[in-house]
C-alpha cells in the first residue's frame, strides 16, 4: 500500500510553467542535478495560457521608454505596495529575459526595421509588449522546453506535490505522488524552487486551468513560510460571459491595446467617467483624442496625444465594468460591450488571431463585425510566498519561489505584461541562487521516517472512505462561496461568513469519498486538492478582511477609498504558529531611497 | 430549454499486455447551452463517476490536453461544441467519445504520449546566434510562425496512419514533428542542417501525403503543404540533385 521511492537532486523545482523552466535551465546550466516536478505534462503549464505580450523596455516600438518608466509604471500599477527592489531588478533585466528568449529560437511580432516590436497595454506608458499575435504564453514556454529538454534535466510530468519537508530548520525535500499510477514519491534536495503558479481556480468565475488550485502557496504555508499580499487579486475586467460554458474564460487585454472600446447597454463609452485623479494627466478625456492615439499607433508612428481610458490598470477597468452593471447598464448577459470591429477585419485576424476563433467557435460571435461581451474574471494573485528580492529565498532556508506564487513585484495590483517577463527575470534568478546554495551542502539531509508516514497516510485516505460526497460537489460549493463572499467587492460582514463558511467546506472535504482506485483518479486528485484550496481561500479572506480600505485588487464596500496614511505602506503577512492557527501581522518594505524615488511619478508621492 | 444527451464513453484500462480492457458506458447528461465535450464530461464526473479518467488543462484549446475521438473523429473536446456535435449525430444515436487509439491506454479517455516526448529530444536543437544583434523582418517571422501556433495535441500523430497503423514511432517522426523540424530548418537565426536526418532518422519518406493530419490540426496548420513538402524537396534536392551533389564537391554551395 503505502510503497514510496525516493530520488535524490541538487535542485528540485516544482512546476514548469515559465518560470520553473527557466530555473531549471539556470540550475542545469550551473551544473546542479535538477529535476522538474509538473502537475501536467511538459509545456501544458498555464503559461501557455498568456496572450497578450511579455513587457520589457527594449525601446524598440517607442525609443523615448527605458527601463526607469518600466519601473515607475510598475510602482504606480501596484499602487506602491510593491517590493520597489524586485520592481527595479525586474525593469532593468527584463530586456535581456527577452533577447535571450529569441536567442534560444523565440520567434517575436517584428518592427519595420525588424526588432521585436512592442504591443500598448494598461498601464504601460509605452508600447512595451513582445508578443506573437495573441498567444505569445505559448511561444514564451516552447521555448523555454525545447531549450530545457536537451540540458539533461530530469522531468516527472503528472505529479502533485503534497508537502515539503525540513531538516533543523532547512529544506530537506518533497512529497509528491504520481497521478496517472498512483505510486508515492520522495525527492531529497538540497534546494527547492517552488515555480507552482497561482490560486485563481478558488473563485467560480476565473480564467485559469484545473491546475490553479494553489498548492505551491499552500505546501509553503503548511511548512511555515510567510505569506504576503494575500488580499490581493486581480479580476481581469475582460472574460468571457456567454455562453455559461466559457464563463471566465480571458479576452486577451491586447484587444484594447489595439483600439477595442467598451460601451454599456446605452451605447455609452464608460471608460471615460472612471479615470481616477492620479492617471487624468495621462489618459484621453474625449472619444476625438483617443481615437487619434489609436489612429498614430495603428500606423506605427509615436503617439502624441494621451491613451484611450481603456488602457487603465485592470483594477480600475473591473470596477468600472462591475459598477456600470449595478447602475442597470449591464450587456444582455450582465457584462459589457467590447468592440473592436470598427478596425479592419484583415489586422484584427492577424493581431488577435486566437481571439477571433476563440468568439467564433465557442460563442458564435465574429469579432470583426460585432462586439464582445465581456465581465470581471478572478485572473491573478499579486500576493504569494514573501522572498528575498536578492535571491528569491522564502523565510525556509533552501526554498526560493519565481513567479506567480511568489509575491513582492505587482504590490496591490499586477500590470498586463508584467507576469511574463517576471517569470523569466526571477525565475532565472531562483535557478542561479537556488544551485549556488545546493553547491555548498554535500549530503541530503534525512527525511524523518513520521514526517512521511503521516502525508502518506492523508494521501491515500480518500481512496478508503465510502459514503462520502463527491469531492466535486465540495469544491463547487467553495467556488461559488469565494465568488460570492471573497470577489470583487468586498464587505467585511461577508467576510466573517466566509471564514465559518470555510469551516464548514474543510469538514466536507474531510470526508469526501471518490471511489475507484489510484489509476489516473481525478475525484481522486480533486479530493486532495481541496485542502490547499481551503488554506489558500482562508488566507485571502483573513487578509482581505483585515485590510480596511481599498487599493488595487482589493476592494472594500464599507470602506471604499484608499487610506493612504494608514494602509499606504503596508504589506499583510500571514503564517502559520506553532500550534497550527493562521495568523496575520502586517509590515513595511525597507523605505525607498531619494535617488529611487526620484524616477517615481511624483505627484503620486505628494498625496501620501 | 434543457435538453438530454446519451454519451457513450469508453471506460477501460489496458491488460498486463497493454491491451486495452473495457467497456462503453451509457451517461445520460443534460445539456446547457453552449456546453462543449470537455463539460458534458465533468458533467459525468460531478455528477455519477468521479474517478473516470480524462486530461484537461486550460479549456480555452491553447494546451491540447483533452484530445479524444469524438464519434470516431480526432478532436479536442474543450473546442468541440455539442450542438454541433448533435447536429452531426444521427436522432437517437449516442454521441461516442473515445480515447485516442494511436497511443497507449492508460486509463479511460487517457493515453500515454510519452514517446512523442522522446523524438521531441532526438531533434537537434537551434543553433542560434552568439550576438544579440540580430535583424529580421515580419515576412521572415510569417513563414514560421504558424508552426509555432502548434498546440502539440498530437491529434495529428494520432491521425496519421504510419503511427497509427504500423505504430513506426522509431522510424518516423510524425507530423507534429516535421512541423517542429520545419520551423527549424526555416528560422531565420538557425544555422543547423539536419536534412540528414530528416531523412534517414525521421524517416519523412514514410509519409505519402494523404493530408490527414492537416485536416484534424485545432490550430489551422497546413502540415502537409507548408511543413512535410517542402522538408521532402528539401531533402531530395540534398540527397539526388546531381547538379547540387556537383557544386557541394567543388565547393560552390553549401551544404544546406
Amino acid at each position: 500500500m503505502g510503497e514510496v521511492t525516493t530520488h535524490e537532486f541538487d535542485v528540485v523545482i516544482i512546476g514548469a510553467g515559465g518560470a520553473g523552466l527557466r530555473a531549471a535551465i539556470e540550475a542545469s546550466a550551473a551544473g546542479c542535478s535538477t529535476a522538474m516536478i509538473c502537475k501536467s505534462m511538459l509545456g501544458k503549464a498555464h503559461t501557455v495560457m498568456a496572450e497578450g505580450g511579455a513587457a520589457a523596455a527594449l525601446a524598440n516600438a517607442d525609443p523615448r521608454d527605458s527601463w526607469q518608466t518600466h519601473f515607475r509604471d510598475t510602482m504606480k500599477g501596484g499602487k506602491y505596495l510593491n517590493d520597489w527592489r524586485m520592481a527595479m531588478t525586474h525593469a532593468e533585466q527584463a530586456p535581456d529575459r527577452i533577447r535571450e528568449l529569441e536567442q534560444w529560437g523565440a520567434v517575436f511580432d517584428r518592427t519595420s526595421e525588424g526588432l521585436t516590436n512592442q504591443r500598448n497595454f494598461g498601464g504601460h506608458t509605452y508600447p512595451r509588449l513582445a508578443h506573437v499575435g495573441d498567444a505569445t504564453g505559448l511561444e514564451l514556454i516552447r521555448t523555454l522546453q525545447q531549450k530545457g529538454i536537451h540540458l539533461g534535466i530530469d522531468v516527472f510530468m503528472e505529479f502533485t506535490v503534497r508537502r515539503l519537508f525540513k531538516s533543523n530548520g532547512r529544506i530537506a525535500g518533497c512529497f509528491a505522488y504520481d497521478r496517472t499510477d498512483g505510486s508515492l514519491h520522495i525527492f531529497k534536495a538540497k534546494s527547492i524552487i517552488l515555480a507552482t503558479g497561482g490560486i485563481t481556480r478558488c473563485w467560480a468565475v476565473c480564467s485559469g486551468s484545473w491546475e490553479y488550485t494553489g498548492e505551491g502557496h499552500a505546501i509553503a504555508y503548511w511548512a511555515g513560510a510567510e505569506m504576503g499580499d494575500m488580499e490581493f487579486v486581480q479580476f481581469h475586467p475582460t472574460g468571457m460571459i456567454w455562453p455559461p460554458s466559457v464563463r471566465g474564460l480571458l479576452v486577451t487585454e491586447g484587444v484594447r491595446g489595439e483600439g477595442g472600446v467598451l460601451q454599456n447597454s446605452e451605447g455609452d463609452r464608460f471608460m471615460f467617467n472612471y479615470v481616477p485623479e492620479s492617471y487624468k494627466a495621462e489618459f484621453a478625456d474625449t472619444k476625438e483624442e483617443a481615437l487619434k492615439w489609436v489612429d498614430q499607433v495603428v500606423a506605427g508612428e509615436l503617439a502624441t496625444v494621451r491613451r484611450p481610458p481603456e488602457l487603465l490598470t485592470r483594477d480600475v477597468v473591473a470596477k468600472a465594468i462591475n459598477a456600470e452593471k449595478e447602475a442597470g447598464r449591464a450587456s444582455e448577459h450582465g457584462g459589457a460591450y467590447l468592440d473592436i470591429s470598427w478596425q479592419d477585419s484583415e489586422v484584427v485576424k492577424k493581431k488577435l488571431p486566437g481571439m477571433y476563433h476563440q468568439f467564433i467557435e465557442l460563442a458564435a460571435v465574429d469579432i470583426t463585425t460585432e462586439p464582445m461581451e465581456v465581465g470581471p474574471t478572478a485572473h491573478y494573485v499579486m500576493g504569494g510566498v514573501k522572498v528575498d528580492p536578492e535571491s528569491q529565498e522564502t523565510t525556509i532556508p533552501g526554498l526560493y519561489a519565481a513567479g506567480e506564487v511568489s509575491t513582492g513585484l505587482h504590490g496591490a495590483n499586477r500590470l498586463g505584461g508584467n507576469s511574463l517577463s517576471d517569470l523569466l527575470v526571477f525565475g532565472r534568478l531562483a535557478g542561479l541562487r537556488a544551485s549556488e546554495s545546493a553547491k555548498s551542502i554535500s549530503e541530503f539531509a534525512e527525511i524523518a521516517v513520521g514526517d512521511i508516514q503521516d502525508v502518506v497516510t492523508e494521501t491515500l485516505a480518500p481512496l478508503s472512505r465510502e459514503g462520502g460526497e463527491n469531492p466535486a460537489k465540495v469544491c463547487e460549493s467553495l467556488r461559488e462561496m469565494m465568488q460570492e463572499k471573497v470577489g470583487i467587492i468586498r464587505v467585511g460582514a461577508k467576510l466573517k461568513e466566509a471564514l465559518d463558511d470555510l469551516d464548514d467546506i474543510e469538514a466536507r472535504a474531510a470526508m469526501t469519498s471518490p471511489g475507484g482506485r489510484r489509476t489516473y483518479n481525478p475525484g481522486w486528485h480533486q479530493a486532495l486538492e481541496l485542502s490547499a484550496m481551503i488554506d489558500v481561500s482562508r488566507m485571502c479572506t483573513l487578509a482581505a478582511m483585515h485590510r480596511e480600505e481599498s487599493r488595487g485588487g482589493h476592494t472594500r464596500d464599507d470602506f471604499p477609498t484608499p487610506n493612504d496614511d494608514v494602509w499606504g505602506a503596508i504589506n499583510s503577512v500571514i503564517s502559520k504558529t506553532y500550534d497550527g492557527e493562521m495568523q496575520i501581522e502586517h509590515r513595511s518594505y525597507p523605505e525607498i531611497p531619494d535617488d529611487v524615488k526620484a524616477l517615481l511619478d511624483q505627484s503620486d508621492l505628494k498625496e501620501d | 430549454m434543457t435538453r438530454k444527451v446519451t454519451m457513450r464513453v469508453f471506460h477501460g484500462e489496458p491488460d498486463e499486455d497493454g491491451v486495452p480492457l473495457g467497456e462503453m458506458v451509457d451517461h445520460e447528461v443534460e445539456l446547457d447551452e453552449g456546453m462543449v465535450v470537455l463539460d458534458v464530461i465533468h458533467r459525468i464526473q460531478a455528477e455519477e463517476s468521479p474517478d473516470l479518467a480524462c486530461r484537461w488543462n486550460c479549456k480555452a484549446g491553447k494546451c491540447g490536453s483533452c484530445g479524444a475521438e469524438v464519434n470516431g473523429k480526432p478532436r479536442l473536446m474543450c473546442m468541440t461544441r455539442m450542438n454541433d456535435i448533435l447536429d452531426e449525430t444521427p436522432a437517437g444515436d449516442p454521441v461516442t467519445v473515445k480515447p485516442m487509439q494511436t497511443f497507449p491506454l492508460i486509463r479511460d479517455l487517457v493515453v500515454d504520449v510519452s514517446m512523442t516526448y522522446d523524438t521531441d529530444r532526438r531533434i537537434t536543437p537551434i543553433n542560434g546566434p552568439s550576438n544579440k544583434d540580430w535583424v529580421f523582418h515580419q515576412p521572415e517571422a510569417d513563414r514560421i510562425q504558424e508552426f509555432r501556433e502548434c498546440i502539440e495535441c498530437m491529434l495529428c500523430m494520432n491521425t496519421c496512419h504510419v503511427l497509427r497503423d504500423h505504430q513506426m514511432f522509431e522510424q518516423f517522426a510524425g507530423p507534429r514533428f516535421f512541423v517542429r523540424l520545419a520551423n527549424l530548418e526555416m528560422h531565420p537565426l538557425d544555422t543547423e542542417n539536419r536534412l540528414p536526418e530528416i531523412k534517414e532518422d525521421f524517416g519523412i519518406g514514410y509519409c505519402n501525403i494523404t493530408r490527414c493530419c492537416t485536416e484534424v490540426c485545432p490550430a489551422g496548420i497546413s502540415i502537409t503543404d507548408n511543413a512535410i513538402i517542402p522538408l521532402k524537396e528539401r531533402v531530395v534536392t540534398q540527397s539526388y540533385d546531381p547538379l547540387a551533389w556537383f557544386a557541394r564537391k567543388l565547393g560552390i554551395a553549401k551544404s544546406k
